[in-house]
């Protein structure tokens, strides 16, 4: 049952980032790359989870250093992604 | 498995934000507030299930939690914006990496779905080990035909049948050490494939790797039953696939193509003894350049990497202040070594946005341009794409510099592009090579430009 309810979650999500994507200006294809690799650094709730429910410590230590990667990713993307809006944003207002 | 159903609903938000976040990239006025969104969602995704997990090792969560954090924020603001493809490179290959360790720890746990953990350890591998490849070559670690030998496609194909039967002896027999042995194929996988692959197919690459990182927390999130994950993921998947696409059709490519064969492999065919190319000198191109009405710039990798950009902003402030000029730049999707690369980089030398055109949009104006200033570019230019099929960029829409009036090409010597196919508008009467460092050549330009 989880697993149709998860399928139709996934499936549609497909289609939504299909058109989404499609409406992204060429010019802002950069952006677009490290925004949603920011994005895709959702797994650290993934990460927490395994974290906050391991076993064994070989599991915490597992999902801990998830946590960290996962958040570098984040982090390192959205601030990437600030600066190279900020580059196009600077000129709109000359 | 969390019961909490406040927390779908903040989940439910966050996913909302992130669509959001991508949609404002549709104009560059409110693309900024698109980022922002994003920051929003990923915290709310973040304190949200921080708040409902149970509070047994908090700190040492909150302590990875910062530590990446600002090794993240001060890799992301200290970084160079010049090596900016790198960065999201390897930023993927984390990404893809922290859902291939989840999905060990699951495996760990022993309550996890084979299936679906099986994606994640595989895709999030590959990712990873792809993405580190990726950086090397871009990075300039790894030459662009480091790690090709022969019979490598055969080679290729034997590696992932052996990743293919690790995957199903995965599946028929779930344990920890078999896991790790398809993580380790995985990564093996990602090094060979993305190896050969170099140059100007970089940009497929990125968009394929970010796919990746993007499928892979989907499966992490098919076996945690997480609907922000299967939702993010899918989201970032089916971007990056489209992006990827959009890429291969700007190059006349498909994405097997771009994995399994080799342009490079082939040396152009055109017989070059009889012509002659003709040089010009900086003098020579200033005159011209200051007296036309109309000039359109095609810039290309060789600007990113000799840093011309800002140089060229300049030049082209110049022209349309002191000259009367319209200037305007025309991209091609593929140029540069990511997607959108050389809009950045013309966005950091300031260049208004409005100047910048996408090929679609420019390719009709080449016939009534004076002249066309291509710097550091050469495939993307190159008419045998519509004229020879015979060639491998045959069908590979181009800009059409060779139809203005005079094409200055600003390049250090008459070596073919990436494609290894020799260029025949270098031979062509309305041509003028200008040979040199496309830094140089454009400086000595805006001074004799700023002189007369």
């Amino acid at each position: 049952m989880i697993l149709w309810f998860s399928l139709t979650v996934f499936v549609l999500s497909c289609f939504i980032g299909y058109f989404v994507v499609w409406g992204v200006t060429p010019a802002l294809h950069a952006p677009l790359m490290s925004v949603s690799n920011a994005i895709s650094g959702i797994v650290i709730i993934g990460a927490l989870m395994t974290a906050a429910y391991a076993d064994s410590e070989k599991t915490e230590a597992l999902s801990l250093a998830a946590v960290f990667l996962a958040s570098v990713n984040i982090f390192g993307g959205f601030a990437v992604s600030q600066r190279m809006l900020g580059l196009f944003k600077k000129k709109d207002k000359k | 498995m969390i019961e909490n159903e406040w927390l779908f609903l903040i989940y439910l938000l966050a996913g909302c934000l992130f669509i959001l976040s991508i949609r404002g990239l549709s104009s560059p006025q409110t693309a900024s507030r698109g980022n922002w969104l994003g920051m929003a969602g990923m915290l709310l995704a973040v304190d949200g299930t921080l708040l409902a997990l149970p509070a047994q090792n908090h700190l040492l969560i909150f302590a990875a939690l910062l530590s990446g954090g600002v090794v993240g924020l001060i890799g992301g603001l200290k970084v160079k914006i010049t090596a900016l493809p790198q960065m999201i490179a390897i930023l993927n290959g984390l990404g893809g990496l922290s859902s291939a360790l989840i999905g060990l720890a699951e495996i760990l746990d022993g309550n996890a779905n084979v299936y679906e953990v099986s994606v994640a350890l595989f895709v999030g591998g590959a990712a990873c080990s792809g993405s580190l490849v990726a950086f090397g070559k871009l990075q300039s670690i790894l030459g662009a035909k480091f790690g090709r030998f022969p019979l490598q496609n055969f080679f290729n194909i034997l590696i992932s049948i052996g990743l293919l039967c690790t995957w199903i002896f995965f599946i028929t027999h779930p344990s920890f050490f078999n896991a790790t042995i398809l993580l380790c194929a995985a990564l093996a996988w990602g090094v060979l494939i993305i190896l050969p692959i170099g140059g100007a197919d970089m940009p497929i690459i990125i968009a394929v790797l970010n796919a990746c990182s993007g499928w892979a927390a989907a499966g992490i999130g098919f076996s945690l039953a997480n609907v922000a994950l299967i939702m993010t993921g899918a989201l970032v998947g089916a971007g990056g696939t489209i992006l990827a696409f959009v890429m291969t059709k700007a190059m006349n490519r498909s994405l097997w193509a771009v994995m399994f064969t080799r342009l490079s492999d082939k040396t152009g065919a055109l017989d070059s003894g009889e012509h002659e190319a003709k040089s010009g000198s900086p003098i020579d191109a200033a005159f011209i350049l200051q007296n036309a009405h109309k000039v359109i710039i095609v810039p290309g990798y060789g600007m990113a990497v000799a840093q011309a950009q800002h140089i060229l902003q300049t030049m082209a402030s110049i022209l349309s202040k002191k000259y009367n000029v319209e200037v305007k730049f025309a991209i091609h999707p593929v140029a540069g070594r990511m997607p959108g690369h050389m809009n950045v980089l013309l966005a950091e030398a300031n260049v208004p946005y409005e100047d910048v055109y996408a090929l679609e949009n420019i390719n009709r104006e080449f016939a009534s341009a004076d002249a066309a200033y291509v710097i550091g570019a050469n495939d993307i230019t190159n008419p045998i794409a519509r004229t020879d099929p015979a060639s491998p960029l045959y069908g590979m829409p181009v800009l059409d510099v060779g139809k203005a009036k005079t094409v200055f090409f600003v390049k250090r010597s008459l070596n073919s592009g990436y494609a290894g196919v020799e260029n025949p508008l270098f031979y062509a009467p309305n041509t003028v090579m200008l040979y040199g460092d496309a830094k140089k050549v454009t400086e000595e330009i805006v001074e004799v430009l700023e002189r007369s």
